[in-house]
């Protein structure tokens, strides 16, 4: 069970029992709807901008524990963040879950983020900690598509 | 189902070499055999051995080894006919898998036969290798899908379905198991009602030839549908039975050699069942893979397995019924050993992934069968399914991971 811990760590679930930010911002915010087909995954993530900075961010949606407590710890790093920030902090996340299953942990600065370390030893569930970063990227985006990890 | 003659299964896992491997070091437990079942040694011989000493292309070789590859493909269409009972050898068509199959049929029968408002009756439990052909074949022809309902129990009701065939109904499809949640259907009568108003039906065998007695002669059906995966066989290879006058009056699948009589650039003939629906050199190893495969399978005795997986079933059912927060999807009263299950507050893929700490390799998700999840109000589900190796000390072992599971997830 300890790459099991490893994966599911007490931040995590905590996150997935009381996910953060879980509403819905209404008016000129900006939004999109990430779907993973695999694992049925479905969350709406939601914008406010004040210039080239978040304002506001929040999501809502159904999900595994991953996909759940990557978007409420997302949302409450991303807060105030400048976009570039942002754009770094969703490549370093990226890089930290892709990277090969087995070698040394890179930890970039990214916060409490760095939970998610473990998913790496578990290739599959590589989409599920990313739903929430890809789907804020289509609201960025806004082109009105359905962010989808496959 | 007891009585029967008893299975042995300390020697049936002794001839599957997988069952030896260990994950996460872990003696692996193999609990997806809905999903594609493994592959006992004589299979994987047939298969070497083939290859090493028999092989060729088939057909219009004038030579020995093409001949004997020729033989031994052919042969695969008789082992199959008598194992699904078919009345005539040429009843048994080559495809890749049971979607393939019904594809096939949709895109020949379906394309010929069925018109604008024409209606297909399936059901339910469909999975969406029969429901997405013939949507799409709706969007070319303008046929109409039914669906006949399932109850909570995930059984349908007979009166429920007569009254659904009408005038408009020029074919039935159904599963004969179901793959998510286990119902085995009233095949029998079901096709009965059918067939006495002269309407055809088309039967997804996929999840029922490994577990139970098919005979298609008795069964009464027009088309049946399975894989040879599914049957301990190799993937790329599966089967569709069709009666013969239906296959005679269905134009060609797919073009190509071997399906023709004769080729000109102004008129090409069609050649006749099966080879009609047999373009190009098909996967002949599968087809020795198949062969074998069914042999194993009558040697273990198709009702020593029935027998033994309905008895893993009854006691995974009980044991799992004692875990807290656990809810089992599909309680049909004639069920194949399937369990579909979820726990209260934990994902599907969480389970998943934890039961994979332990060695339990399970299906998680929406089984293919996406009307069915929303039938029964959950994402997905856990998947639990039962072969002839699997045995009564793995359920201990998946019972064991998933309290350590709940454990985990408070």
């Amino acid at each position: 069970m300890d790459e099991l811990r490893e994966l599911y760590q007490a931040t995590i679930l905590d996150h997935n029992r009381k996910p953060r930010n879980f509403r819905v911002l209404e008016g000129p915010a900006l939004h999109a709807d990430g779907h993973n087909p695999l694992c049925g995954d479905q969350l709406t993530v939601y914008l406010d901008l004040e210039g080239e900075r978040v304002k506001d961010v929040a999501f809502q949606g159904t999900g595994c524990a991953i996909s759940v407590a990557s978007a409420s710890l997302m949302t409450d790093f991303v807060q105030g963040k400048s976009l570039e920030e942002v754009e770094r902090k969703f490549r370093d996340f990226h890089e930290m879950v892709t990277s090969e299953p087995g070698s040394p942990v890179q930890t970039p600065d990214i916060g409490k983020l760095a939970v998610f370390s473990g998913v790496r030893e578990f290739p599959m569930r590589v989409k599920c900690a990313t739903l929430a970063w890809h789907t804020l990227r289509a609201a960025l985006h806004q082109d009105g598509s359905t962010a989808r990890t496959e | 189902m007891n009585g029967r003659a008893e299975l042995d299964v300390a020697t049936i896992r002794k001839d599957f070499p997988i069952l030896e491997r260990e994950i996460r070091g872990k003696p692996l437990v193999y609990l997806d055999s809905a999903a594609s079942a493994q592959k006992p040694r004589a299979v994987l011989e047939a298969i070497q051995n083939f290859y090493a000493n028999a092989y060729a292309n088939i057909h219009r070789g004038v030579y020995q080894l093409s001949a004997e590859a020729t033989a031994l493909y052919e042969s695969g269409r008789d082992r199959v006919q008598g194992f699904i009972g078919a009345a005539d050898r040429r009843e048994i068509i080559f495809v890749r898998n049971a979607t393939e199959a019904i594809n096939l049929v949709a895109r020949t029968f379906g394309e010929t036969q069925l018109e604008a408002g024409d209606e297909i009756l399936i059901t339910a439990l469909e999975h969406h290798a029969n429901i997405v052909p013939w949507q799409m074949l709706g969007e070319r022809r303008g046929t109409k899908l039914k669906v006949l309902p399932v109850d909570d129990r995930g059984e349908i009701n007979l009166d429920a379905y007569a009254a659904l065939l009408g005038q408009r109904t020029k074919l039935v499809a159904l599963t004969h198991v179901s793959n998510a949640i286990g119902t085995i259907l009233p095949l029998k009568k079901m096709i009965a009602l059918a067939k006495a108003q002269g309407i055809p039906v088309l039967v997804d065998g996929a999840q029922a030839v490994p577990h139970t007695r098919v005979n298609v002669e008795d069964l009464g059906c027009d088309f049946y549908a399975f894989s040879g995966h599914k049957l301990f066989g190799p993937s790329g290879i599966g089967v569709l039975y069709g009666r013969l006058p239906m296959l005679q009056a269905m134009p060609p699948f797919l073009g190509g050699g071997d399906m023709i009589e004769t080729v000109s650039f102004e008129k090409t003939t069609y050649a006749e069942p099966p080879n009609r629906f047999e373009a190009g050199t098909p996967d002949i190893a599968g087809v020795v893979g198949l062969e074998a495969a069914i042999g194993y399978v009558e040697k273990v005795g198709i009702d020593a397995i029935e027998a033994w997986e309905q008895s893993l079933l009854e006691k995974a059912t009980a044991a799992l019924a004692k875990i807290d927060g656990l809810r089992i999807i599909g309680q049909a009263r004639e069920k194949a050993a399937v369990l579909s299950f979820v726990l209260e507050g934990i994902h599907a893929h969480d389970v998943g992934t934890a039961l994979d700490q332990a060695g339990v390799a399970v299906r998680v998700g929406h089984h293919c069968a996406q009307p069915l999840m929303v039938r029964f109000g959950v994402p997905a589900t856990v998947r639990a399914s039962f072969s002839l190796y699997n045995t009564p000390a793995e359920i201990d072992v998946l019972v064991a991971a998933l309290r350590e599971t709940r454990e985990l997830f408070g």
